[in-house]
Formats: structure tokens, C-alpha cells, sequence
């Protein structure tokens, strides 16, 4: 009989020599991996606990930790793969479900690395961003079909202005709620989005006090379990966003254990202290597109019609009619989570098999609500997985108003993407509710980090689109024509309307 | 590369097609003889109550199956082949016919038949472009006409014998393809009823304008960027009822810098323009004349990245590529100038000629 965690999947190699005995890496480690035994004076490594978050690495002042991939490792085996085998290990030990978090692992085809940009050459000139304007401004929201104005006056206008948010970069931080990360990672965030000029999202445990300052620059969320909604919560917020679903995890709910629900997020939630804060799997008033739109309304009496509503579902293999479903309904946005969105707790089974890839979500609501000659009752808004400032422009291309970045943010302010944020214990005080881990992210520290990751990539942004010859950020939306596929057959690519390159 | 070239008679006076093309044939630098073209406007009086289809066909049996379904469509009151040279520099690649017609009678109950009856024209027109193999519709206005092929300018108003007709707003494009193939009904200008185009540049964001469009039923078939401008300004400002000028500066708009420093009203009215608009507004580096039957419009792209000069000579106005295609055709001038980037220039059937200032 051997057990769950053997082989391990990390060793942790101590440089005898350079360790100084300081016994940092103890109270570094959140897992228990470094322990001393003071009487023998001897140190014991616990590799099988080892995450491979490298933060008694990264702290270790003598720098004598190294953390290496285990080279033990079950026979080779093309389809039993070492993973395969300790997953069955581990659930013939428990009996239970595997618990995973961040985004889905199965190496899937990515379309974005399929995906390549134009640049101009000869017949246009590409435009430097630093010698002429260029345009990030975005505006998500319901739009009109016409401009309707009493020309004679010249001013009065008609068309009545639906709520919108203005960004000044179509990036935004995505939906983390309080309880799932710590209140110190949702300050970094707000902070960062009121600099820039964009928007975090609560998540669905509602806005801690500390964020009212930041409320201008805050979407709040209406989740399965309700929790934390009221009048004031609601009208606080720029704009709220209904959760249907999440990519991680599409068609199942979520569930805050009882030992993370302290004072404070008790009183953010308003939930009991230490009870289990469960998110059902859908909302038990929603069984229906109909019972969606009344709740949609719903908000907007209660907001009397001045804050854009917003829907994120799960991007699934039906995602077109049903986000058109959503915009008939009401909703100013819909917002697409494709299947590498990331978790801070989801089942591994979920989160690796079900929902489709972000692209495809894209690209076939965009089409359909085209089709439908309504694009423009309602923003799509892309999420999941999204890593970078190409994958932001390929999106919008693909049609998309804006993005979110949700494990893009965390890593931007310390994570290494470990994945054992449903433990509680994150090492780097993101994904923790304990003091002392929480100490470990300053909000100061971890604001500028986000700032600098959003201004870096409406940077690059600003440069493709200088080299596609456009001077704004709408010139590109829904503009597949100034993409080209790579290695994508013939289905692939009618499926997201691009050509091969070459053609 | 392209030129351009326009004249305008603010009084409607006509003129013949000789000054239009001269000032076609000064800008040779600016083509490569793979497509030249003009519009002229007035040049049909004696039929100016019927939509003339200018027809390209690529052989009898094309003209045939057209003429059975314009026959179900409309009633043609008058069909003849276009007049023609015949010159070694152009090989005839086309039968060029023209059609008068009339749209039958079932709209004209109905209170807004007028443009119930431009819409049943521009659906007859696609049908055509996108359904009959080897047909095409160069134009479909009335009282004017777009004649065009594969070859330099001068070549082109040879054939056509342009010197022979008559009309008070004429438009010219000499081509250097360099995103299609050069074939004739690739030549610009670009026409839907009595909207035409011509163009110099590249519309960069012609993928998002094209989706736009189709969403309201547009179909963007001509494998060109141009032709989206046409199909803009036809939504724009016949289906909408924009303004031209509210029309240009959707199309242009402001910079979001230059919105914020505005005051109000202004700055609330351009960010709605802004919003409703954003898949609209044309990107790229482009110079375009767009004319219809009471208008001609200059417009350049937000930062001028193509030359367009206007000039005005009492009643006439004149726009080109070039200052030089202007002076070859009117030595004296009362204005000349280069607008503004992004700043439409409207000349106006009895009326006069201005540039509006949007940036």
C-alpha cells in the first residue's frame, strides 16, 4: 500500500553548506514542509507537502533551497500517466472528489497561439503611439442603433444614453470574492482599476467597507447565494453582473467552508460567523431565461435604471443562443468565461472537462448577435485564460468589447499559481483569510504591481495596434479580417471566421 | 497609391467630361493603368425619373438570365448598349449595357415608399452582384451613371466617350491596386443608387465596418475595402437621416482627447455620436470623394496620412490628390487649400462649399 502524495511531486534540495539555521523556511512554508528537531538538531524535509510555491525559496536569505520536480516517478506509461495513477491513488484513500483550483490543465488546443495579428507594410503606414493619439477607450454597455438629434438646434440630443462604463482600457479585473481571496488582494485591485481607470469585480461575497472609497470603480456581483445583496450594495457599485456560471466550474456551485467565514466576512456576506457559505448550483429563482430577465429588471428598479446589468455564463457548447438569450433579456453585457477561466476551488473533474475554449465563445456570439442585428443591445466581455496583452487584442478581433484577468492579477501580485487556493493557505496572502499570510500582501505593494501590469499591456496594446495602422481600439473589435490562422483546420476557422494565412 | 479627382458646379451647370479628364491624366504617378473610372451626375435628363443600371456583363449569356430577373423586378422603360470606342489600350473585357427603369407601382401607397423603393433597388442590385455569374451592377442612381474599367483614366474616358456628356458633378480614380485584382467592376468609383466613392488608401478597419454593416443587411461582396464607405453613407444618412455633416464626423470623429477638453452640450452629443458609431468610424490612412446627386464631400482619415486639396473657382469646386490636377484645369483660383485631417469639405447643390471643423 502506498499513499496519496508518493512519489512526491516536489524534492526540496538544501544546500547544506549555505543554510544558516535561520528557520525562515518554517515559518515561510504554509504547508509544513521545512520542521527542525531542536533535541537531534536535525532537519526534516516533508517533500510529500511541498506545493512548489517556492516561497521559502524566494525568502530563504542564505538563498539555499532549491525546489525541484521530483525525478521519482512511477514507471513510464504513455496513457497511465504518473497523474492518472495518484489521482486513482488518492481517491481510493478518500473516497471523495478531487479538489483543484486556477485553470483547467488538460493541454487542449489554444486558439490564440493559433491565432496571429497583421501588421501594415508599404500601403499603409503603421502609426507610432508615442508620436500620434491612439484610442483604448472602451464603453460597455446597451448602445444605440441611431443618433437621434434635433439638427436645427444643433445640441438637443434624442437618443436616450443607455448606463454605460467607460474604461480607459478595455481591460478589467475579473470577479474574486472576498472570503476567496483576502481583503488585501481586492484592495490592490481597486486601487489599481480607480488608477487606470477600469473596474475590479467583488465576486459574489460582497464589498468589504475598506472598498467604498473605491465604489466608482467597482462591478458588485449577484450570485446563487445571494449573499451580501441589499439595496445600498447594489446601487454603491458601478454596474452589477448576475453569475449564472464560471468556466472553472460550469453548471455547478461553490461553497465557502465555515472556518473561512470570519467576523468580517460574515458581516461583508451577511452570513453567520463559521457557517458554510454555499453557492447553489443555480439560482433557485432562475430556472428559466424568463426568470433571468425578471431579475435582471429586478436590479435595474432597484438601481432606478442607472447601472448597466451584466450577465456572465459559462462559455458551454450552446453559449450562442444562450447569450443572446441574455442580451434579449436585458442585460446591458454578457460576459463569457471560457473553459481555462481560473477557480479558487473547483472540482478537477469540472474544471478539466467541461465548457469550451474562450475563442470559439467569442467568435460564435459575436457572429449570432450579428445574425440577430442586436450586437449592439448588449458588450461581450471575454474571460478565462487570458495571458497577455496578444491575447487581449486577438479576443477583441475576434469580437469582443473588453476582457477580464483574474489569475493574470494574482500572479501580477505574487502568486505562482500553485493551485491550492482552496486550502486557505496561500503562502503569498492572496488567497488566505489567516493574518499572518495576509501580512505577506501589501496593498500599496500589490496596487502598483497591478497598475504596472495593466499600463504594460494598453502599452503593447497601443504598439499593435500602431503596427495594424489603426488609431483605436473600435477599429479592431470584430475586426477578423486582421487575423489569420495557423494551423487550424478548415472547421476551426469558418467556426471563428478567419482566414488561413496566406489567404 | 490612387488619384483622385472631383468637380462640382454649385449652380448644377454642365460640363463636359474633357476638364475631368485632364485633371485624371496629371496625376499619372498616382496609377498603374490596372483600373480608372468615372461618375458623372445629370448626364441622363431626358430619363430622370428612372433608376439607370450600368451594367457589366461578361458575355450574352450573363446579359440574358440578368434581363429575365430585371424583367420580374422592374419594368425597364429603356435598354442600349453603352456608347464605346474602340481603342487598342483597353481589350473589351465586358458588355456594358445600360437600363432605365422603374420600380412597379405596389410601393407607392405606402408613406414612406421612397425609401421602401431605394431599398427594393439596392436588394436588386445585390441579387445581381452576389447571385448572377458574370454580371455586375456598376450603378444604379438616377440621372447619373459610373463608367469604369481596367486601364489608366484617359484610356478609360476614351472608351466611354466621357467627353460627350454632360454634367455638373464628376468624379475620377486612376487605380494602383494593391489589395485586389484589377478587373473592371474592381475599378472605382464604387456606386449604391446614386452614392459613389473613390478612394485612395486602405480602410484598415474595413473588417469591422463590413460586420457592421451586414448586420443591417448589407452584403460586401466587391473583395474591396471601398465599398463599405458607400454602404456607410447610405445608412447613415438615407436610412438614418443623419445630417452629411453629423454623418462625416461619425465617420471621423474627434479624438476622446479633443471630446474631453470640449464643452458641453457638445462633448455629451460627440461621446453619444462616439458610442453609437464606434464600428462605423472608418480607420486607416484614406482620402475619399463621396458623392450623391445634391453633394460632393472630401474627407480625409483622423490624421491625414493621404493628400486632398480643394480649390474653388467662382461656381466651381474642385478636389484632387494633387494641386497640380486642380491648376491643369483652372490656373486661377479663388481658394485653394488642404483640409484639416478628419474635417469633412461639403459642397452643396445651390448652395457653397465649406469645410466643417470636427477636429
Amino acid at each position: 500500500m502506498v499513499w496519496k502524495n508518493f512519489p512526491p511531486d516536489f524534492y526540496v534540495r538544501v544546500d547544506k553548506e549555505l543554510c544558516i539555521n535561520c528557520m525562515r523556511c518554517i515559518k515561510e512554508c504554509s504547508f509544513g514542509v521545512h520542521e527542525y528537531d531542536r533535541k537531534k538538531e536535525l532537519w526534516k524535509r516533508h517533500h510529500e507537502k511541498c506545493v512548489g510555491c517556492l516561497r521559502c525559496a524566494a525568502m530563504c536569505p542564505a538563498k539555499a533551497i532549491n525546489i525541484e520536480k521530483s525525478r521519482m516517478e512511477y514507471s513510464p506509461h504513455p496513457v497511465w500517466t504518473n497523474k492518472v495513477r495518484k489521482d486513482i491513488k488518492m481517491q481510493a484513500e478518500t473516497g471523495g472528489v478531487i479538489l483543484t483550483a486556477m485553470g483547467n490543465e488538460v493541454p487542449y488546443l489554444s486558439y490564440f497561439d493559433h491565432l496571429v495579428l497583421d501588421a501594415c507594410q508599404v500601403t499603409n503606414p503603421s502609426i507610432d503611439p508615442l508620436r500620434e493619439p491612439m484610442e483604448l477607450r472602451t464603453f460597455i454597455g446597451r448602445k444605440s442603433e441611431r443618433f437621434d438629434l434635433e439638427e436645427d438646434s444643433g445640441a438637443s440630443l434624442k437618443t436616450e444614453i443607455a448606463p454605460n462604463l467607460k474604461l480607459e482600457t478595455p481591460i478589467m479585473f475579473a470577479h474574486m470574492s472576498y472570503g476567496s481571496i483576502s481583503i488585501e488582494a481586492q484592495l490592490s485591485m481597486a486601487r489599481a482599476a480607480s488608477k487606470i481607470g477600469t473596474f475590479m469585480g467583488t465576486g459574489e461575497g460582497g464589498m468589504h467597507k475598506d472598498l467604498y472609497q473605491y465604489a466608482d470603480h467597482i462591478i458588485t456581483q449577484v450570485a446563487s447565494g445571494r449573499f451580501a445583496v441589499h439595496e445600498e450594495y447594489l446601487k454603491r457599485g458601478a454596474a452589477i453582473e448576475i453569475k449564472i456560471g464560471q468556466g472553472a466550474k460550469p453548471g455547478i456551485g461553490g461553497h465557502l467552508p465555515g472556518k473561512k467565514v470570519t467576523k468580517e466576512i460574515s458581516e461583508t456576506r451577511m452570513i453567520p460567523e463559521g457557517s458554510d457559505a454555499i453557492s447553489p448550483a443555480p439560482h433557485h429563482d432562475i430556472y428559466s431565461i424568463e426568470d433571468l430577465s425578471r431579475l435582471i429588471y429586478a436590479l435595474k428598479e432597484a438601481t432606478r435604471y442607472k447601472k448597466p446589468v451584466f450577465v456572465k455564463i459559462a462559455a458551454v457548447h450552446n453559449v450562442a443562443p444562450i447569450a443572446v438569450g441574455v442580451i434579449r433579456a436585458g442585460a446591458d453585457a454578457v460576459v463569457l468565461d471560457g473553459f481555462r477561466g481560473g477557480t479558487g476551488a473547483a472540482p478537477q473533474v469540472h474544471r478539466d472537462h467541461h465548457g469550451i475554449p474562450l475563442e470559439v465563445a467569442i467568435a460564435t456570439v459575436d457572429r449570432r448577435l450579428r445574425e440577430e442585428g442586436i450586437r449592439h443591445w448588449g458588450s461581450i466581455i471575454a474571460s478565462g485564460g487570458i495571458r497577455c496583452s496578444a491575447d487581449v487584442a486577438k479576443a477583441i478581433a475576434l469580437g469582443a468589447d473588453a476582457i477580464y484577468i483574474g489569475t493574470g492579477a494574482l500572479v501580477a501580485m505574487g502568486c505562482t499559481v500553485c493551485k491550492k487556493c482552496y486550502t486557505g493557505k496561500c503562502p503569498w496572502g492572496i488567497a488566505t483569510q489567516i493574518p499572518e499570510l495576509r501580512k505577506r500582501l501589501n496593498p500599496d505593494e500589490g496596487a502598483k504591481r497591478a497598475a504596472n501590469l495593466l499600463e504594460a499591456w494598453s502599452h503593447e496594446l497601443k504598439e499593435i495596434l500602431g503596427a495594424l495602422g489603426l488609431n483605436s481600439i473600435e477599429s479592431l473589435r470584430g475586426n477578423r479580417d486582421r487575423l489569420r490562422g495557423v494551423g487550424l483546420n478548415e472547421i476551426d476557422l469558418e467556426i471563428l471566421g478567419v482566414k488561413p494565412a496566406g489567404w | 497609391m490612387c488619384g483622385l479627382g472631383g468637380i462640382f458646379n454649385l449652380t448644377g451647370k454642365g460640363i463636359s467630361g474633357r476638364d475631368i479628364t485632364i485633371m485624371a491624366s496629371m496625376m499619372k504617378d498616382r496609377y498603374d493603368g490596372r483600373g480608372g473610372g468615372f461618375a458623372a451626375y445629370g448626364i441622363y435628363p431626358k430619363y430622370r425619373e428612372y433608376y439607370a443600371f450600368h451594367l457589366f456583363f461578361k458575355d450574352e449569356e450573363a446579359k440574358e438570365v440578368t434581363e429575365e430577373f430585371l424583367k420580374d423586378r422592374v419594368a425597364i422603360i429603356k435598354d442600349e448598349e453603352v456608347p464605346m470606342r474602340n481603342i487598342k489600350e483597353i481589350p473589351r473585357e465586358q458588355i456594358v449595357w445600360r437600363y432605365f427603369v422603374e420600380v412597379p407601382h405596389k410601393f407607392k401607397s405606402k408613406a414612406d415608399y421612397l425609401k421602401r423603393e431605394q431599398d427594393y433597388i439596392i436588394d436588386t442590385v445585390f441579387t445581381i452582384n452576389d447571385e448572377i455569374d458574370g454580371a455586375f451592377v456598376a450603378s444604379s442612381g438616377k440621372n447619373m451613371g459610373v463608367f469604369k474599367a481596367a486601364g489608366m483614366p484617359q484610356d478609360v474616358a476614351r472608351l466611354f466617350k466621357i467627353e460627350k456628356y454632360n454634367a455638373y458633378s464628376w468624379i475620377t480614380h486612376g487605380r494602383f491596386p494593391t489589395n485586389t485584382p484589377g478587373w473592371w467592376g474592381g475599378a472605382h468609383p464604387f456606386n449604391i443608387l446614386d452614392w459613389c466613392v473613390v478612394h485612395n488608401g486602405e480602410i484598415s478597419s474595413y473588417g469591422t465596418n463590413r460586420r457592421y454593416l451586414e448586420s443591417f443587411g448589407y452584403k460586401c461582396r466587391l473583395l474591396t475595402d471601398t465599398e463599405v464607405v458607400a454602404y456607410l453613407f447610405d445608412l447613415l444618412v438615407r436610412k438614418q437621416k443623419l445630417s452629411i455633416k453629423t454623418a462625416a464626423t461619425a465617420l471621423t470623429p474627434p479624438f476622446w482627447s479633443q471630446i474631453d477638453r470640449m464643452p458641453e452640450p457638445m462633448k455629451t452629443k460627440l461621446t453619444a455620436l462616439r458610442m453609437t458609431y464606434a464600428p462605423a468610424m472608418l480607420n486607416g490612412p484614406f482620402a475619399i470623394i463621396v458623392t450623391n446627386a445634391e453633394t460632393m464631400i472630401g474627407l480625409n482619415d483622423r490624421i491625414k496620412l493621404r493628400p486632398l486639396m480643394v480649390g474653388k473657382r467662382e461656381d466651381f469646386v474642385y478636389l484632387a490628390s494633387e494641386e497640380a490636377a486642380i491648376r491643369e484645369v483652372s490656373p486661377e483660383l479663388d481658394r485653394l487649400w488642404a483640409p484639416r485631417a478628419g474635417n469633412p469639405v461639403i459642397a452643396r447643390l445651390n448652395g457653397d462649399v465649406k469645410e466643417e471643423i470636427i477636429h
